[in-house]
Parts: C-alpha cells; structure tokens; sequence
C-alpha cells in the first residue's frame, strides 16, 4: 500500500467570522489576504512536504482551488516542480490537475513532462473536473465540462505518446504544431490516479481506463458501492479489479492525547469545513453535473465534499440560508464534528484511537492506497508536525503491516487492470462490508 | 378551455415542439432563457388577434438539443431554417430576453425575415453601460426574485413560480440554464459583431424595457437604438424584466398597437 501525505494548504488567517458572514470559503474577498502570511504559509508548506518525505510518507498529494482561502494551491504545478527539485524520494501525486479549467492540454503537458523529468520519474498525474466555482472563477463553461476534461485527457496522451509534429483539430481545442520537446521521464507517461467524490460517470471512466479511483472522504457506504461498480464495470471490460484500482484520502489528525487532538481537530469544520467551501449558487453551476449526478445527490445521504451535497443541493432551488448568530453556527459545527467523526469521516485523536479506525477503514475498503489530508483551520505549524510525526512513528508502521497482512498491493506493485477475468465468473470482492453493521454505518 | 396546442415541427434534424394558439396572422414568439412560461394574460390577449408560434428552444426539456448549436447565431440560423420550411419568412416575431437576441440574430442576417419585430428587454448586445446580470451564478430562485420588480405583488409570478419546486421542474430549470450557459456563457449573452452586423437595418422594432428592470440593463436597449436608429423604445414604469405578466394590459397596448401600424 502507498502511503500519502495531502494538505490543502489552508490560509490559516481569515477570521472566522468573515467565512460564516461570507457563508463560504469561495468568494472571501482578497483584501483579507496578508501578503507576508501568504508567503510564510508557500514557504512552510513546501517544507511540509519535506518533512513527510523524511518521515517515510511514500507520496505526498497536491491539489489545487482557486479563489479561497480553503486551499492556497492555486497553482500545482508550481508547487509541484519546486518539490521536484527539492525531495528525493517520495512520490508527487497531484489530484489533480482540473483540464476542463485550465483550458490549454498542450500546455499541461509540457509542465507535467518537466516536473516528471526534475523528480526523475516521481510524478504521478491525476486529473480533474475543477469544483464548481473553479467554473466561475476561471470562466470555464461549465456545460462543456465533462466533454473538455474528456478531450483534454486523450490529447495529452496523445501528446506525450505520437511522436510530433503533428496538427490536431478538436472540439474544444486545436493545436496547429504538436511536439512538445520535453517528454515525461517515466515510459510512456506518469501513472495517473483519478480523485473523485460521487460521480458514477468518472468512476466508469476510470474502469475503462483502467485507473485507480480516489475516493475523497467519501462516506463508508456510498465508496463501497461505488467500487463494486468500478468492480463491475472491469470485469465487462475482462478484467479482475483490486486493491491497486482504488485509493482513499481521509481528514485526519492526531496529538500526544485524544483530548487535546479533539480541541485542535475541530480546524477541519472552521469557518464551517469543507461544507462551506462554496455557496450553493457557486457550488453546482448550470450543466456542469449530469442529470443522472443531479438525480443522485438529490437523494444522497448526508455525506459531503467541497460543499457538494444534497442539502446544498436543496439549497441552490432556495437561495443562501442566511445566518447571523455565529455562535449557534459554530455549535451546530461542533455537532457536525462529532457525527463526522462516528462516521469516520473525520479521524482524530491519539495514534491509540486512529489506529484502529483507520484499520477498520482499510479492512472495508481495501485501498492499495491511502492519503491522510492533513487539519485546517488555524493550527500552528508545530502542531500539525506533531499530527504528522505520530501518525508516521507510531500509526504508519502497523498500517503497513495491517496492509500486507490482508493484501492491499497498491498500483506500483500491480499494474491495475493486469488480472484477467471471465465475464461469466463471480469477480473477487473488492470491499468487506461486514464491520459496517456494527459501526452503525449501514 | 385550453386555447392552445403543442405541434411537433420536424426541421433542421430535430422534432422542434411548437406551443400555437389563437387566430389570426402568425406571430412568432422566442420565449427566454428561463424557457417557456405558460400561457399567461398576455398570451390570451394577442392571440384574439395573431397565432402565436411558440417554439420551445432546443435543449429545454422538451425539444432535443443540438449539438452543433453553439452560440445564439447558431440558434438564429436554425429558427431561419425553420421558417423557410415553414413558409413563413416576413412574419412578425418577438422575442423575451435572450430571446430577443435570436430575433435580433435572425434580422441581423437576414434583414427580410421579419416585417415587425419586438425586443422585449433584450440581450445580445454588450449593455453601453451597465452589465447584464450574471445570473448564472445565483441560484434558481435567486434568479427568479430578480427577474420581476415586485415578486410579492406580481400576480402571475405566483403562478408560474410560486409554490415548492417539483424535481421535475428542478430539472427543467437545470435544462434550461445548461443550455443558456453552452450558448451564452462567454462572453455572456452577447455577440461582440451583433451591433455591426444589425446596423442599418430597416426592419420597424419596438424596444420594451421595465424601467425597473434588474437583469438587462437600460445599456443594452441604447446599444441597440444606436444601431437601429428606426426603432422605438418604450418604457414601463414600476416593472422589472417581465413587463409581459407585471402589467400586460400595458404591454398588450404597445404590442399591439406596434404590429397594427
């Protein structure tokens, strides 16, 4: 099993209050951002990243939003290359690059092949849809979403594999000269891992690809669903899905004691979590979900990513909730961290207590990998090092163990989509769902 | 008794569905970028005197999408072509909105197409000042309040939006505002050539706005009289995007009077 670091790089330094008055992180003016903090927080958070390398994270995971304090990674690729350069071992893994609202595949794929080329070959690449208000902020359509993330994907491929110069003439984009100099390190090109969060049609996707699927903090029951669907989809596709296919990121967060983990932990709902991460107008704009996804999240239970649940959902037909007692929002967020937390959605506590509940996570799930995301919310460096430090010294060690113990080979060590299948023979389970009933999660 | 019929109209690859009612000279109606409302006061009005032809755009709910419309001169092209099959050209049209910037499309290319036409608050042109509001980022009922000066006391907003949102009408708002989106996104709700394209043409417009409109500023209905010196703008006061249902005797008047001269 891969083991990963992930941080959204949180700007720790807006007021609370301006998040709840602004009801979302999405859209908090500019004018909140400190230009010497902002700096601090790159140059901090790149040695972050070091600092899981040297702990023995096998891989450390960059995203990028854009227009938010939720997350400062505005620009992986920078980020990226500069950890390109400055680590020697750990995998780069970006979940991922959002095609449809960067708009230029060519120009992706020449960033992408020089990252890969510094790190010698340590990139792994992922790809994106972009959140909703990616849609906005970047003025990307969001009804040609789906159909630019598509296109975009075959033409780098293409780009990194058929040797230029070649003209290509798309839909959505066209390219007169295609021959990128710089090709990617690794042959043919970088593993690429696919994060998501409730979207059949990219899980399809990824079965067809034959890629490993990340579910985001998805809740336990809807991720075993949606990977007995991958499971299906490969076994129609002739082949037997398994660990190596599927990977689980998860908000976690320890300290020396569960107490004082609890009080630091409850960063992951400041300002309101990741349920504020965009208002609801900014969270589904027209087209950029399928009728079929509108329909899920419709009837979806409360689970929730990046403000994408159906609540919100329920919202976008009302307009914004509107709140101005901020101390009973804060107390209905204390709420939502306990239940977060029965849920596991939320890990924290002492390595004694995340230990085996992450066990359990993987003894259901089955990841061949798995990326801690690291706390938001205005916890001291010091802290959140403590959090990464215990977790590798005195939670990684047995998780690793617990990994080969049931199996769980990750992508580097089988090729996913290796292991043939018939159609007519009942496929290997790809979930243990026996421990949910008694965890009360279904 | 229901004054109207839905008729499917095969033209341009697609079964386009067509609301008609009334008697009388054609005229046809592009409804906005909301879709198709009902048949409201208005609507009873013109049609003792015109058959309204209605066609429900491509892409809302209940006629198929195109794919190779994508823009609104696009979409202008494709009503052309279904007025040629039709025999239609010269008819009187008018059009709601964004609505009336496939009326200004199709006048832009073919100045003969209409005799009369009628933009009722239109988008199409970049607003000389102000901007057209963005109302695809707000939410559906955001958007709704916005388009009306008085949502409380508007009669048949209530009507037509009032009330809990069924899924079914949830999905066809999301139709609707998908398919407005892959048109008009960018740059949003207008053609940067329209004015170039539509000066100096002749055909006799009426410009309608609501003085209080909230959505198409009076910028756009300038932008249009200064390419269209020929056309009349008339102004409703205490109404917002919708003069149609939030004073139609009103409106009724004007249009009427208009297409009778």
């Amino acid at each position: 099993m891969q083991i990963g670091y992930f941080t959204e790089r949180p700007y720790r330094w807006v007021p609370e209050e301006e998040l709840f008055r602004n009801q979302a992180y999405f859209a908090v003016s500019n004018r909140f951002f400190d230009r010497q903090k902002g700096s601090d927080d790159y140059n901090y958070y790149l040695d972050e990243n070091c600092y899981a390398e040297e702990l023995g994270f096998d891989a450390v995971a960059l995203n990028e939003h854009h227009g938010t304090p939720f997350c400062m990674g505005s620009v992986m690729n920078v980020e990226a290359a500069i950890l390109a350069r400055i680590t020697s071992k750990v995998r780069i893994v970006l979940v991922g690059n959002p095609l449809p609202v960067i708009k230029h595949p060519l120009r992706m794929a020449e960033e992408l092949a020089e990252i890969d080329l510094i790190s010698r070959g340590r990139l792994v690449a992922g790809w994106v849809r972009g959140a909703g208000s990616e849609q906005f902020f970047n003025n990307a359509n969001p009804a040609y979403n789906r159909e630019m993330f598509n296109e975009a994907h075959d033409f780098i491929i293409q780009a990194w594999t058929k040797p230029g110069p070649w003209r290509y003439e798309g839909k959505h984009f066209r390219y007169r000269h295609v021959n990128p100099w710089a090709l990617p390190f690794q042959k043919p090109y970088p593993p690429m891992w696919i994060p998501g969060v409730l979207s059949l049609e990219t899980v399809k996707w990824c079965a067809e690809h034959r890629y490993p699927y990340v579910g985001l903090g998805t809740a336990i029951g809807p991720t075993c669903d949606l990977w007995d669907y991958y499971a299906d989809e490969a076994q129609k596709l002739g082949y037997q899905a398994g660990p190596e296919n599927f990977g689980y990121l998860i908000p976690t967060f320890l300290a020396e004691t569960d107490e004082r983990a609890q009080e630091l932990g409850r960063g992951f709902v400041y300002g309101g979590g990741q349920n504020a991460f965009s208002r609801p107008e900014h969270t589904l704009p027209p087209g950029y979900n399928s009728k079929e996804a509108i329909r899920r999240l419709a009837k979806a239970p409360g689970g929730s990513w990046l403000g994408v649940s159906a609540d919100k959902l329920r919202q976008g037909t009302e307009g914004r909730a509107g709140a101005n007692n901020y101390d009973d929002v804060r107390q209905k967020l204390l709420g939502a961290y306990q239940k977060a937390q029965q849920g596991y959605q939320l890990i924290i506590g002492s390595p004694r207590t995340v230990l085996p509940k992450i066990k359990t996570l993987l003894e259901v799930l089955r990841p061949g990998i798995f990326i801690t995301f690291a706390v938001q919310g205005p916890v001291s460096n010091k802290d959140r090092m403590t959090s990464m430090r215990l977790f590798a010294q005195e939670v990684m060690p047995a998780l690793r163990d617990y990994a080969r113990e049931i199996g769980l080979r990750d992508p580097l060590e089988r090729t996913p989509g290796s292991v043939p299948i018939q159609a007519d023979v009942s496929r290997i389970p790809v979930v243990e769902r026996g421990p949910l009933a008694a965890l009360g999660l279904r | 008794m229901q004054k109207w019929d839905e008729e499917t109209v095969r033209t341009g690859g697609v079964d386009l569905v067509m609301v008609k009612g009334g008697s009388g000279k054609p005229l046809l109606i592009f409804h906005d970028e909301l879709g198709y409302t009902g048949w409201m006061t208005w609507n009873e009005r013109l049609a003792e005197e015109r058959t309204l032809l209605i066609p429900l755009q491509p892409g809302f709910s209940k006629t198929p999408r195109l794919e190779w419309i994508q823009d609104y001169r696009d979409l202008g092209a494709f009503y052309a072509r279904m007025l040629r099959e039709m025999g239609l050209e010269g008819i009187d049209a008018m059009g709601f909105s964004a609505g009336g910037f496939i009326a200004a499309e199709m006048a832009a290319a073919d100045p003969k197409i209409f005799r009369r036409m009628v933009l009722v608050a239109p988008m199409g042109i970049k607003p000389a000042t102000g901007e057209i509001l963005d109302f695809l980022s707000m939410t559906i009922r955001t958007h709704l309040r916005a388009t009306v000066a008085d949502p409380a006391n508007t009669a048949e907003f209530a009507k037509i939006y009032g009330g809990e949102m069924t899924p079914e009408q949830f999905e066809a708002f999301e139709d609707a505002r998908t398919e407005t989106a892959r048109l008009g996104w960018d740059p949003f709700m207008y053609s940067p050539s329209l004015p170039n394209r539509l000066e100096g043409i002749r055909v006799p417009t009426l410009l309608v706005r609501g003085q209080q409109d909230g959505v198409v500023p009076r910028g756009c209905v300038d932008a249009y009289k200064a390419v269209l010196a020929q056309a009349q703008i008339a102004e409703i006061a205490g109404v917002g995007h919708r003069p149609e249902i939030e004073n139609a005797p009103e409106f009724v008047r004007l249009v009427k009077n208009f297409l009778s001269a």
